[in-house]
């Protein structure tokens, strides 16, 4: 079983709390879609922990928050910008070598990893309707396409016949996802939400009973918040963290 | 069209027998093959080229759902193949008449008979709507009737089931329906409504009451959209013999707008089951279609028309629970009642759409036994049918939410589980032990037999602090 975690944001506590429960479900493999920093104040705690998955066989693509750290040219909101400034001064040299060196985009077997759109990955395109989920899975040519960047978990599927549907899944029901039909998922982000919901999110998938399970864990996001504002970082980082949106 | 069944006689282990039936969407053979217990049949879609993509759509929409459905009103799964590969689907071959071959047979129904089959029915719709899923193709066809009365719902390849992507949204709108039973927000593409599924009910009562077709057979968008300002000719015109309460039923779950429908199967089930407990209103009375004026009207209104996207559907009934509350009428004046009363004034506060159930079980009676003190014969049912409704006033309850029941029972314990379990109750509302029962140890008063044995939840009502019940000492 593959657990899919993205947009991690720095949120150690989140991550923890994700891994432990893709563990206990009996996950055998880790795949990280990218932003593993920004938002949050455990940037080396979070790299250093999915760089120590990576050298034992998990995968790891780039997100745009990782790319703006060597990028000062990009555009972000202030409190975002402001994150990466800071994280900056805190990230290991060996850190940002470690993201640096991630791919845009993985394909394994029938499966395409990538942090947002594979239409163009650099562009980080935003898929969030069933048009640039067609676009995506198409562009990606896998049977399952899995990414984030959008932060609310969402299941696009396309037809043989090319139509396409989409569905807002429920914490721990299994959805039939056969080969039969191309799949998109996104996974949805472990450290940082944007539905009023607190809870960290992350999906597991069962390469054997082709099937997907789109999880949401509780997990400490006083302590999260607390190093947010103790690091100095903008207040609606760390509220954003304890009200989910 | 060549035929696509594939030619071999055995798929994963499963030998193809005879060949039930052969229709738009596909085949069903029986099949024998790992032992299960009971008969087993084989769907498979028609595939390939030149098959409508929409049989192939809801082949796989009943794959996904069916084997995630539990309970005795479904036939049961046993098996699906990779879609990818060699789509089937084999599932108990459930022993019965469907609706429709009884219809076919006899025609009109008696009342009675329309009510015992009809609850049936209900009771197999609030369980599947109890699983977040919606038949939405529920017609004649689809239901088998077991021997022993309870009903089978059959062929999910419409349906809707909340925790699962929608594979026919937008795909393919009303046109697959059954057009004399599809609901008017159907015709809207509204597919996650259960209140849909006791419109379609309501037809199919309508038909069994009267041989007759409530908006008859469109063929047409238009013509199906008729129902949403035209009125159906009551049940009674077509046959005076039908009694008023069965019109009530029939008419209220065909209303065109669902908030005026019964708001959960559970309710229509306990209707059709208790005839002398359904309030009758103007619709019992219906002995002519709505003026041409107000049909127009709701023409004019019904072009509008859109239907609000909705919650889970067991969210959705759970917004219409059915309480029971047992009332001890043997000691009316227990210092308990009003804590009883009052929890369950609670518990009411909580919905809207309740329906209370009180019930009295009395100890049944010997022969002779007693008697009015002015010699006439002493009436028990009567009497504690009177303190009942004597309880109950304080609540202030509309008559139509409301039920009374005096039950005589040995075993008032295993008679309330019985009850509630029939009525597919949701809450039970029980005192803790009563005076009589102070001598008995828990494990044996009437309270503990039945949150033992319940199916639902029971709430049970213990006054505080209550000399010697709490084990403190007086």
């Amino acid at each position: 079983m593959i657990a899919l975690l993205s947009d991690i944001h720095a949120n150690l506590e989140a991550l923890n709390a994700c891994l432990a429960h893709a563990r206990a479900q009996g996950a055998t493999r880790y795949v990280f879609l990218g932003d593993f920093i920004g938002y949050g104040a455990d940037p080396q705690g979070v790299v250093d922990l999915i760089a120590d998955h990576v050298a034992r066989g998990a995968v790891a693509v780039q997100g745009n928050h990782d790319a703006a750290l060597e990028n000062r040219a990009g555009r972000m909101n202030d409190a975002a910008q402001q994150a990466i400034d800071w994280t900056r001064g805190v990230l290991s040299e060996g850190g940002r070598s470690f993201l640096r060196s991630l791919p845009l985009c993985v394909h394994e077997d029938q499966m395409c990893f990538v942090h947002a759109s594979a239409i163009r990955p650099e562009r980080w395109v935003y898929v969030d309707d069933k048009t640039a989920a067609y676009e995506s899975i198409h562009a990606g040519g896998a049977i399952y396409t899995f990414s984030g960047h959008v932060h609310d978990q969402m299941l696009y599927s396309l037809s043989a016949v090319g139509k396409m549907t989409s569905f807002r899944p429920l914490s721990g029901n299994v959805v039939p996802a056969g080969s039969h039909r191309q799949w998109l998922a996104i996974v949805g982000a472990v450290g940082q939400q944007r539905d009023n919901n607190p809870a960290a999110g992350y999906t597991l998938f069962d390469p054997v009973r082709k099937d997907i399970v789109f999880f949401r864990v509780p997990y400490d996001t006083e302590a999260a918040a607390r190093k947010i504002r103790a690091a100095g970082l903008p207040e609606s980082l760390a509220l954003q963290i304890e009200q989910g949106g | 069209m060549p035929e696509q069944t594939p030619s071999l006689k055995q798929i994963d282990g499963f030998v193809l027998g005879e060949r039930i039936h052969s229709g738009a969407m596909g085949y069903i053979h029986r099949v024998s093959g790992p032992e299960t217990g009971f008969p087993m049949i084989m769907k498979l879609p028609r595939v390939g080229a030149g098959e409508a993509g929409e049989g192939l759509l809801a082949f796989e929409t009943e794959a996904m759902i069916l084997p995630v459905l539990k309970g005795p009103y479904i036939a049961r799964f046993v098996a699906a193949g990779d879609l990818a590969r060699v789509p089937y689907l084999v599932i108990e071959w459930v022993e019965g008449r469907s609706l429709q071959y009884l219809l076919d047979q006899r025609g009109r129904f008696a009342a009675e008979e329309v009510a015992r089959t009809g609850a049936a029915i209900a009771d197999a719709l609030h369980s599947l709507h109890r699983q977040d899923t919606i038949h939405l193709d529920l017609k004649p066809d689809n239901v088998i009737l077991r021997p022993d009365g309870t009903a089978v719902l059959i062929d999910f390849g419409l349906a809707h089931h909340a925790r699962f992507p929608d594979l026919l949204a937008e795909e393919m709108r009303f046109a697959s329906g059954s057009t004399p039973y599809i609901s008017p927000e159907q015709l809207y593409d509204t597919r996650s409504d259960p209140r849909s599924d006791l419109f379609a009910l309501g037809v199919i009562l309508y038909e069994m009451a009267t041989a007759q077709l409530p908006f008859g057979v469109p063929e047409t968008l238009s013509g199906m959209r008729n129902r949403l300002w035209l009125d159906p000719v009551p049940p009674r015109v077509h046959h005076a013999g039908i009694p008023g309460w069965l019109q009530e039923v029939i008419l209220r779950c065909i209303e065109v707008r669902a908030q005026y429908r019964y708001q959960s199967a559970a309710h229509v089930a306990f209707d059709l089951r208790h005839p002398d407990q359904v309030r009758l209103t103007v619709r019992a009375a219906k002995s002519d279609k709505a003026g041409v004026l107000a049909q127009l009207k709701r023409w004019w209104l019904a072009r509008g028309e859109r239907i609000a996207p909705l919650s889970l559907p067991n969210v959705r009934i759970g917004t219409a629970p059915v309480i029971m509350v047992a009332v001890d009428t043997t000691h009316p004046d227990d210092e308990r009642q009003p804590a009883i009363r009052r929890a369950t004034a609670q518990v009411l506060s909580l919905s809207a759409e309740f329906r209370l159930i009180c019930v009295a079980v009395i100890r049944a009676e010997l022969p002779g036994e007693a008697a009015g003190e002015s010699g006439t014969p002493y009436d028990a049912h009567l009497d504690h049918r009177v303190r009942l409704r004597n309880w109950v006033d304080p609540l202030k309850m509309p008559s139509n939410r409301l039920s009374l029941h005096v039950i005589e029972a040995a075993s008032p314990a295993s008679m309330l589980l019985e009850f509630a379990r029939r009525n597919n109750v949701d809450l039970i509302i029980i005192g803790a032990p009563g005076p009589a029962q102070q001598a008995l140890a828990w494990w044996r008063s009437v309270a503990s037999g039945v949150t033992a044995g319940a199916h639902c939840s029971v709430h049970v009502v213990r006054v505080a602090g209550r000399q010697g019940e709490d084990g403190t000492p007086p």
